[in-house]
């Protein structure tokens, strides 16, 4: 409790402050000025160009699949890795969280080299009018890889300590697998996993680098709201590209906020 | 229920060490047998391999005459109670206890009054019948417990296995526990096995006990036997403090290594050679102007035995003395009787010698024929 040690504290303190200020807040508060420059009707208008409006609609619908795909993914495999114990499981760890540290640009490569119109099963895709490489299914493709660990990731620590033994006990008092996991696994963990959903959520929203690859910026049919942000921004519409990277990062915010605030909630209840 | 098993064997996973080893144990329908070792015997695996968890294993197990395998839960009737309660912490206690029966197919799961009903039922039963409504977090250890029992019984299991059940408990509840859950086995007419590393637990709750260790049945018998014919120095140490003395058999004499040690009759029929004597340091007597000990009176002592130290000149050892007892003894010039110890030969018991039952009288010594003032 000395003097010296406070002082340095509010010092310290103090440059967390302006370090979260200039750099988390300070960008959103000023992609929302440039947004309302002209004015909150512009804005509006913006976003209801019919390029726009198709965007948004492939985002979400990317963001929906995505989210469900890699959440009963991401259980299945923390679910796998935390209550077996098998030969390559920490290899599998390890392949779970590979999207994190590789660079979303060559995900999205990857799955150019696979599904292109070069790539290796190009000509059969082609040849069967089956287009995955700069459409819908690419970009899905391209998400799922980016978004797959998040659900994963959290679930595997709070299931990693759960144990096995409330399973077995459900086992035991007659539960089959799937009973077990839908009424003992996963309501123990669904902060966790709400947790999880989201930062998919946010993560699907807002996955540049891979989906710019495999889209081909094709605007109203493979451009998602990022990539839309992009070609109105190169394009010198910055009223309609800071309304759109509003709108994102609003969405965006509210996914954050509300995990923070149910993972604020679960703490409480767990103490 | 009863169960059988025969000629069990375990490997550990990824290794070639046993967890359990040709294990063969009978179990009566109706007993409360409890398996007992150090930790790392086997103890909870065999409980687990019984209930059907873990994987593959040789030999058989047989309940009821018949192979768990391939039969559903419901139908085998088995109530498992783990070391750690493993309750559901998202559940209430009435749904923790009622789980049994709301996961059973619909044609077979009571109606919702029925299962209220029985979860009212068994609350009473573990005396909590407040506590429906609470979350196992709520809880103490001995409430969890109790909800952990009651969740085993909802579905009205003819075996009941409890893989450490008070382990985590304070002293005064653990005795209150294991009494209650005594009268319980009792009063529903369960088979019971249970396990723990604690032997005065086994020895006041089960009618049988299993030592068990590295992966093998040591010796399968009723309490008393166990204490009073061993089957090895490692069952007479694990069940409680044993003194040990080396020695070797003469004409039907046990001579001991240690001088100031009373050599004792151990009659006919025993081969000459090298052996070991075990008893318990309240089983000791200590023989006043015969030899040239030295006993000596240490702090502390319950239940009426005070702890006395006996220099007997090459080792000492420390006994138990009835607390009145220990004013007679000058503290030199004594000589310590061993009469009711146990002899054990190459790691196990010479039979006929240890089944002597253990009357006082037996430590008459030899070199003079006389009888002294033994207590």
């Amino acid at each position: 409790m000395g003097g010296p040690s406070r002082g340095g504290n509010a010092v310290l303190v103090a440059c967390t402050y302006l370090t979260v200020l200039a750099v988390l807040v300070l960008p959103v508060l000023l992609v929302m000025v440039e947004a309302l420059r002209a004015g909150l009707g512009a804005a509006w208008r913006s976003l209801l160009d019919p390029d726009a409006l198709s965007a948004i609609r492939l985002t979400l619908e990317v963001t929906l699949v995505a989210v469900i795909v890699n959440t009963v993914g991401g259980v299945m495999a923390a679910w796998l890795v935390t209550k077996y114990r098998f030969r390559g499981r920490a290899a599998l760890v390890a392949l779970i969280e590979l999207p994190i540290s590789v660079s979303p640009v060559i995900a999205g490569l990857v799955w150019l080299l696979l599904f292109g119109r070069q790539g290796w099963w190009g000509d059969w895709l082609d040849r069967h009018h089956i287009q995955i490489a700069f459409a819908t299914p690419g970009i899905l493709l391209a998400t799922l890889f980016v978004t797959f660990p998040y659900v994963a990731r959290t679930l595997m620590p709070l299931m990693e300590q759960q144990g096995r033994e409330a399973e077995e006990a459900a086992f035991l008092l007659g539960a089959g697998f799937w009973r077990t996991l839908w009424r003992v696994t996963l309501p123990d963990a669904r902060w966790a996993l709400l947790s999880g959903i989201l930062l998919t959520t946010a993560r699907a929203i807002g996955e540049f680098g891979a989906v710019s690859v495999v889209s081909g910026h094709i605007p109203g049919l493979t451009e998602t709201m990022p990539l839309h942000i992009e070609t109105l921004y190169n394009g010198y519409q910055t009223v309609a590209a800071f309304a759109m990277a509003a709108l994102l990062a609003l969405i965006a915010m509210a996914t954050v906020l509300l995990r923070s605030f149910l993972e604020h909630d679960f703490r409480k209840a767990s103490s | 229920m009863s169960v059988q098993i025969q000629s069990l064997t375990r490997h550990a996973p990824n290794a070639s060490r046993k967890m359990l080893d040709d294990v063969s144990l009978s179990i009566e329908d109706g007993a409360f047998v409890a398996l007992v070792g150090p930790s790392g015997a086997g103890k909870t695996t065999l409980l687990r391999t019984i209930a059907g968890l873990d994987g593959p294993y040789e030999g058989t197990v047989l309940v009821d005459g018949r192979t768990l395998a391939g039969r559903p839960m419901r139908e085998r009737r088995i109530g498992f109670v783990f070391q750690n309660y493993a309750l559901f912490r998202h559940m209430t206690v009435a749904r923790n206890i009622a789980f049994g029966l709301d996961v059973l197919p619909r044609r077979e799961r009571p109606d919702r009054g029925a299962i209220a009903g029985r979860v009212a039922e068994l609350l009473e039963l573990i005396q909590l019948p407040m506590l429906g409504d609470a979350y196992p977090d709520q809880l103490s250890g001995g409430q969890r417990q109790r909800v952990a029992l009651a969740r085993a019984l909802a579905t009205k299991p003819g075996l009941l296995l409890l893989d450490e059940p008070f382990g985590a408990l304070d002293p005064i509840v653990r005795r209150q526990i294991r009494r209650w859950l005594r009268g319980l086995h009792d009063q529903l007419g369960l088979t019971t096995v249970l396990v723990t590393h604690d032997h005065d637990e086994a020895l006041e709750v089960a009618d049988r006990l299993v030592v068990m260790q590295n992966g093998r049945i040591v010796q399968e018998a009723p309490a008393e036997m166990l204490d009073t014919a061993p089957a090895t120095p490692f069952v007479m140490e694990f069940l409680g403090e044993a003194l040990e003395f080396s020695g070797r058999i003469v004409d039907g004499w046990f001579l001991p290594d240690d001088s100031n040690v009373l050599s004792f009759h151990v009659g006919g029929g025993v081969d000459d050679g090298l052996v070991t004597a075990l008893l318990r340091p309240y089983e000791t007597r200590l023989v006043a102007g015969e030899g040239r000990g030295r006993a000596i009176p240490l702090a502390g002592g319950s239940g009426g035995l005070r702890r006395l130290k006996v220099e007997l000149g090459t080792r000492e050892v420390e006994i138990l003395l009835v607390t009145d007892q220990v004013g007679l003894f000058g503290r030199d010039h004594v000589a310590l009787d061993i009469g009711r110890a146990r002899l054990f030969r190459d790691d196990r018991a010479l039979q006929h010698i240890s089944l002597r039952p253990p009357e006082p009288g037996h430590g008459k010594q030899r070199h003079n024929g006389t009888v002294t003032d033994s207590v």
